[in-house]
């Protein structure tokens, strides 16, 4: 049981780097909605502007009368304090990703725990996917359970850095040092236009796992995140050595 | 007290030390190689120096990704912002003959250039796309002469860190650090695609900064001060009060 125990605690790297990202999730999510509303049109290839033909338009208004939207009013500009902290944010997500990334590799908390399919438990994808819509639970051995390694290797090793690095190809000095990180993506505004989808899966991806936490027991599941400590109830079991 | 506790404690106060430390080490240089940019104490400072610093560090002498002809926008698009003031109009009336740009502050020969001056001055011709923090893009080819060719002219002192530049519009002006202002790239914009600079485009005069955000190419540029803080300069932060964005635009 102790071992058992042991190993469903969250590390603190993992908590701390979290909960931080977390944080900074919401603050992008905002601000970025904010800085879209200044021109909610979105382009493909280099370049692109109001007299120039849309890949689609977002039917919302906008923060600038120059953006023809079809409303009668201008939003204020909110861009100076959303800039700011949107790419202050950014920064909690880079710094905390390399803490997490370091520690994950060196600690092998990656290979336990999201790339160890073989004892990663015995249930497969269409079964936790189908158990988690019809709100049955999910019991499984392991860590995570497939489902959860998969969304988990996808967000970590895919979507954000993805996030990351459209959002860089949007900086002009960074574009500078390094143009094919633009020129990959083909051109500013492709970059533009894949940053604002990937928000979507991203936030797509935030409401399912929230659901699943919810849905695995939110006080259990919170508490795991925040103390680290899963059970509190086996507190007697546990035998741990003076130091 | 479950004993654990205490080495747990123990190591995140040798750990949190060391970031103090580390903190103060890291201030100490930043002040040092100037990698603070005048913004750093505002609310936002953390990240605004984080990104400066970054790009300071890692990116100083980069090029800002130039276009074949064949790249160049069709359709550019400028925010219809000319100066309102008589005297704009009578300087547009005119063909712009007598627009001048003073050179000042920590200058050894402080000067003032007509636009003969200027145009006298080796052009240099560059496509390079102009990205406004809004979002939107042109691709447009730039000419005009090089800042730096006029710098020298002028001598600008080794302890001047900050370049403001004026707009005729009496609310518009912003500023570069000395790396932005002696960059290869940083134009004295006269013309734009074969032609003269139009004026919804910033002519006669526009500052092109090629490797930050639109808001950081000024239009109608009349003056130049060289200075070692931005302190005072036009309000308090040293930034265009009615906008408040960040400082540094190469993000």
């Amino acid at each position: 049981m102790t071992e058992r125990v042991a190993a469903r605690r969250h590390a603190g790297v993992v908590r701390v780097t979290h909960w931080l990202i977390a944080l900074a999730f919401v603050a992008l999510l905002v601000t970025g909605v904010e800085i879209l509303l200044s021109h909610p049109r979105f382009y493909w290839g280099e370049a692109g502007n109001v007299n120039m033909r849309p890949l689609f338009t977002l039917p919302v208004p906008s923060s600038r009368d120059t953006v023809p939207t079809g409303y009668k009013y201008v939003l204020p500009d909110q861009n100076g304090w959303s800039r700011y902290l949107h790419f202050e944010a950014a920064w909690v997500v880079v710094l905390c990703g390399l803490v997490y990334g370091v520690w994950g590799f060196l600690s092998g908390h990656f290979r336990r725990e999201l790339f160890s399919g073989a004892q990663g438990g015995r249930l497969r994808f269409r079964e936790v996917v189908g158990k988690s819509l019809r709100w049955e639970p999910v019991e499984d051995e392991g860590a995570y359970n497939v489902a959860q390694r998969w969304s988990y290797v996808g967000v970590i090793f895919g979507l954000i850095p993805l996030m990351i690095w459209t959002g860089l190809a949007m900086s002009p000095s960074f574009t500078a040092a390094a143009p094919w990180s633009v020129e990959l993506l083909g051109g500013r505004q492709s970059a533009r236009t894949i940053h604002f989808f990937a928000t979507w899966v991203l936030v797509l991806f935030v409401m399912a796992h929230v659901a699943m936490v919810v849905h695995a027991g939110l006080r259990k599941k919170m508490r795991g995140m925040i103390t680290g400590g899963a059970a509190v109830a086996e507190g007697p079991l546990r035998i741990e050595e003076q130091v | 007290m479950n004993p654990v506790t205490r080495r747990k404690f123990m190591t995140g106060g040798l750990v949190a030390a060391g970031g103090v430390a580390g903190l103060a080490v890291a201030d100490r240089l930043a002040k040092r190689y100037g990698l603070l940019p005048p913004d750093s104490g505002e609310l936002y400072g953390a990240g605004a120096t984080l990104t400066y610093a970054a790009q300071r560090l890692l990116t100083t002498h980069s090029l800002a990704r130039e276009f074949a002809k064949s790249q160049i926008s069709e359709k550019p698009f400028a925010n219809a912002v000319a100066p309102g003031n008589v005297e704009f109009k009578q300087h547009e009336a005119a063909g712009f003959a007598d627009w001048k740009l003073t050179v000042e502050g920590m200058v050894a020969r402080p000067t003032v250039f007509s636009m003969s001056d200027l145009k006298a001055m080796p052009v240099k011709s560059q496509v390079t796309e102009i990205a406004c923090e809004e979002g939107w893009s042109y691709v447009a080819e730039w000419m005009g002469t090089p800042l730096a060719g006029v710098l020298n002219e002028v001598g600008v002192l080794p302890e001047a860190r900050y370049m403001v530049y004026w707009s005729m519009d009496k609310n518009w002006w912003d500023s570069v650090d000395m790396g932005d202002a002696l960059h290869p790239q940083t134009l004295l914009a006269m013309g734009m695609n074969d032609g003269a600079l139009p004026v919804p485009f910033g002519g006669p005069l526009r500052l092109r900064v090629s490797r930050q955000l639109g808001y950081k190419s000024v239009k109608y540029i009349t003056r130049l001060t060289f200075t070692d803080t931005m302190r005072g300069v036009g309000g308090p932060p040293g930034k265009m009060p009615e906008y408040s964005y960040s400082w540094f635009a190469g993000i």
